[in-house]
């Protein structure tokens, strides 16, 4: 990005930061649907994983607590035989299979093409065996695939130390080193190595939402080079997707949830028909969500929905056909909620235009029917007070355009409240319509971001002077901001614009966030 | 007139086609953008067959082997399987015998097997020939038929013999795990789950695919 007049101005002292009006922070901690993602502390994420919160779930559903055997341990231990068994017989398919190649397609890395993607991911396994790769065939790339593995066992062979980062020229080569997995993010775009990192756990937490941490543990522990992606099969299409989201959502990089702007009205009448009608023993979390946006969501008591977890469920429902077909019965694990086990999750489109979908997540394998009917009673109740057309509604007429701001020189901004852990910004509208044009702003949002949580030099207010636009990045105890300005504008104007932005937001509030959180 | 529900499973390999031929006999369309089933599909049929209404509630599985150690869930408590194979793929015929060892061994009552060998609009790739199929499906009691869910060939006569089976198994063996309704009362209804008024027959008694799973057509 062009940086040629950079004027910074981080300010922290009082005086200077007169000039700001930090709005009234809403703090409800007890009440807050969702926990706010600590961007510092990610290093520590799935690093232990908690076994015990399903039954915790089911102590606290059972009142009598005698059917209190664990569903998930008993499934574990199937997955485990029948892999077991079958493991043996594909290791010598697979492993054969690059041999067979003539020497010249043995390597994807030589075309062009391959060479110029901006953000190349791999995942391996702790034996270098292919697991992943985003562009290009796994098993043409073995070579590139044993090459990172070697660079991340030497480091820790002689050094007993984890590679994190190598830069060499525009690009960056991100490692992180999970249970028995490798990820490595090999990227020439705006991204800072963190950012990637965190883009990497998203990645790790998908394949665990997948497979669960358990299975991974078996499978490795029984066998070292098992191929994964047998078991993976059909569904690298969420992880290709996932990436997709990242590179173009910024739920991912702010670590919050966008939520469908609806009256506050309407929506708490949504979540009480949700609430009312869905209050079946087991049952952990009710959500509806329509165009990637959260509708509403019903939790039981104590447990919370970690916006990662959401946003996994997220890219499931984006990315699956098959749920438009029927009612769906599927199992998800939720990493940050319990990294060992699924969750059973009863997904159904609630409109013919299948833009709606509810999913009712519950530690009940056998609930199904139980999870239909309260489908139908929140259907029934959605349809009786219009909740079903207001989405509709929502979905139809786009959420709000820069100009309803009233704020000229303001291109367009992000807006996180951190307590909530929901966002909102604007359409993305002219100078921005091009796709390369999105990108290039997407872009200025991941510098904006990474220079703001810097973690050797973290800024609290970022005023930056570029080419194009001028940048402002401001974060506080209770929300964080990314504002995009067009070129000419002054530090001052800047400053008033942000000042009458957040009276605005604060207006619109109700409309634009969850406040309320409902539970069973 | 009588009443049964049933339960019927759809299993197989990946990509034989399990969703496109339930699709087809429920839904009455064919889809060329399926993608791939997760967990399992819920759908439900609705038809009338020698003076009883039967209403069969098919769970439509996912092939691939990540789910594979979740079939016992689907299975369970089964009155019907339908075993579906590619006759283009010869693995894909020999994984049912799996599936068959597999019902046989946790499913204790007795169930209804149907063979299905999908896309036999594909002569020129056959791998699987109708002889050895046929004859497999006698040795383990099955019935057997040939499909192709793209042409409608086939799948509607599997689904109705099936069902045939399912009433001579209610009449020949009450105890056999099939749900008996009466509708008269339908809000005693003997099913648990289903609350006063929520089984409703179509309005004309000729059997018309009602899914009330099947939504879009996408």
């Amino acid at each position: 990005m062009a940086e040629n007049r950079e004027a910074e101005h981080v300010s922290t002292s009082e005086s200077e930061q007169s000039d700001f009006i930090e709005p009234e922070i809403r703090r409800k901690d007890t009440e807050e649907p969702f926990i706010n993602v600590d961007y510092e502390a990610l290093e520590e994420y799935d690093s232990q994983p908690s076994g015990v919160i399903h039954e915790l779930v089911r102590q606290c559903s059972h009142d009598d607590g005698k059917n209190l055997s664990s569903n998930d341990e008993i499934s574990g231990g199937e997955e485990a035989r029948s892999e077991s068994e079958q493991a043996s017989s594909d290791m010598e398919k697979v492993s054969l299979k690059p041999q067979e190649l003539p020497e010249e397609e043995l390597d994807e890395t030589q075309t062009a093409e391959w060479r110029e993607r901006k953000k190349h991911i791999f995942i391996l396994s702790e034996s270098g065996k292919p697991v992943y790769s985003r562009y290009g065939n796994e098993d043409k790339l073995v070579t590139i695939m044993g090459l990172l593995q070697a660079l991340v066992s030497f480091v820790h062979d002689s050094n007993k130390d984890n590679i994190r980062c190598i830069v060499a020229g525009d690009h960056k080569f991100v490692f992180l080193v999970r249970d028995h997995l490798l990820l490595v993010g090999v990227c020439c775009s705006q991204d800072s190595p963190h950012q990637i990192l965190h883009q990497l756990s998203y990645l790790y937490n998908q394949i665990l939402s997948v497979l669960t941490h358990t299975t991974l543990n078996k499978i490795f522990k029984q066998r070292r080079n098992y191929d994964l992606r047998r078991l993976l099969s059909g569904a690298e299409k969420f992880l290709d997707n996932l990436l997709h989201m990242i590179d173009t959502d910024a739920s991912f990089l702010l670590g919050a949830v966008r939520c469908l702007p609806l009256d506050s009205q309407i929506r708490d009448q949504i979540a009480q028909s949700v609430g009312q009608q869905a209050k079946v023993k087991d049952l952990v979390f009710a959500l509806i969500l329509a165009n990637n946006q959260l509708v509403t969501l019903v939790r039981m008591k104590k447990y919370f929905l970690h916006p990662m977890d959401l946003h996994l469920i997220i890219n499931l429902v984006n990315s699956s056909e098959s749920f438009k077909a029927a009612e769906s019965w599927i199992p998800i694990c939720l990493p940050k909620f319990d990294s060992s086990g699924y969750l059973q999750a009863h997904i159904s489109y609630l409109d013919e235009g299948c833009q709606t979908c509810l999913l009712l997540l519950s530690v009940d394998r056998e609930s199904f029917f139980t999870l239909s009917e309260c489908k139908n009673k929140i259907l029934e109740r959605l349809n009786k007070y219009n909740g079903l057309r207001a989405i509709s509604d929502s979905i139809a007429n786009s959420s709000y355009g820069i100009r309803q701001c009233g704020i000229s020189d303001l291109r367009h901004f992000l807006y996180k409240s951190r307590s909530t852990a929901q966002f909102t910004s604007p359409e993305i509208e002219a100078p921005y319509l091009k796709p390369e044009e999105q990108e290039r702003l997407f872009g200025l949002y991941l510098y904006l971001h990474h220079r703001i949580h810097m973690t050797d030099r973290p800024l609290k207010i970022l005023y930056h002077v570029g080419q194009h636009e001028t940048l402002l990045g401001w974060l506080t105890q209770g929300f964080e901001l990314y504002a995009v300005f067009g070129p000419l504008v002054t530090k001052p104007v800047a400053i008033a614009a942000i000042n009458k932005l957040l009276r605005w937001i604060k207006k619109e509030e109700e409309h634009l966030f969850i406040l309320s959180s409902v539970t069973f | 007139m009588k009443s049964i529900e049933a339960k019927v499973v759809v299993l197989g390999s990946q990509a034989v086609g399990k969703t496109s031929v339930v699709i087809r006999y429920v839904g009455g369309m064919f889809s060329k953008a399926v993608s791939p089933t997760i967990g399992a599909s819920f759908f439900t049929y609705k038809l009338t067959l020698n003076n009883y209404r039967m209403k069969l509630q098919v769970w439509d599985t996912a092939g691939q082997e990540r789910f594979r150690s979740m079939a016992p869930m689907y299975y369970r408590k089964a009155n019907a399987a339908m075993l579906v194979y590619d006759i283009t793929s010869e693995d894909s015929f020999y994984d049912i015998k799996d599936w068959v060892s597999e019902l046989k061994k946790n499913v204790d009552t007795p169930i209804v097997m149907c063979l299905v060998g999908n896309k036999n609009d594909l002569e020129e790739s056959r791998e699987v020939n109708v002889k050895d199929a046929q004859e497999y499906a006698d040795s383990i009691g099955a019935l057997f038929h040939e499909t192709s869910a793209l042409k409608n060939v086939g799948v509607e006569e599997a689904f109705l013999q099936v069902a045939q089976q399912l009433v001579k198994l209610y009449e020949s063996s009450p105890n056999s795990g099939l749900y008996s309704i009466d509708l008269d009362q339908s809000s005693s209804s003997q099913n648990p789950d289903s609350s006063g008024g929520s089984f409703q027959l179509p309005p004309d008694k000729s059997s018309t695919a009602n899914a009330a799973g099947s939504k879009c057509a996408c």
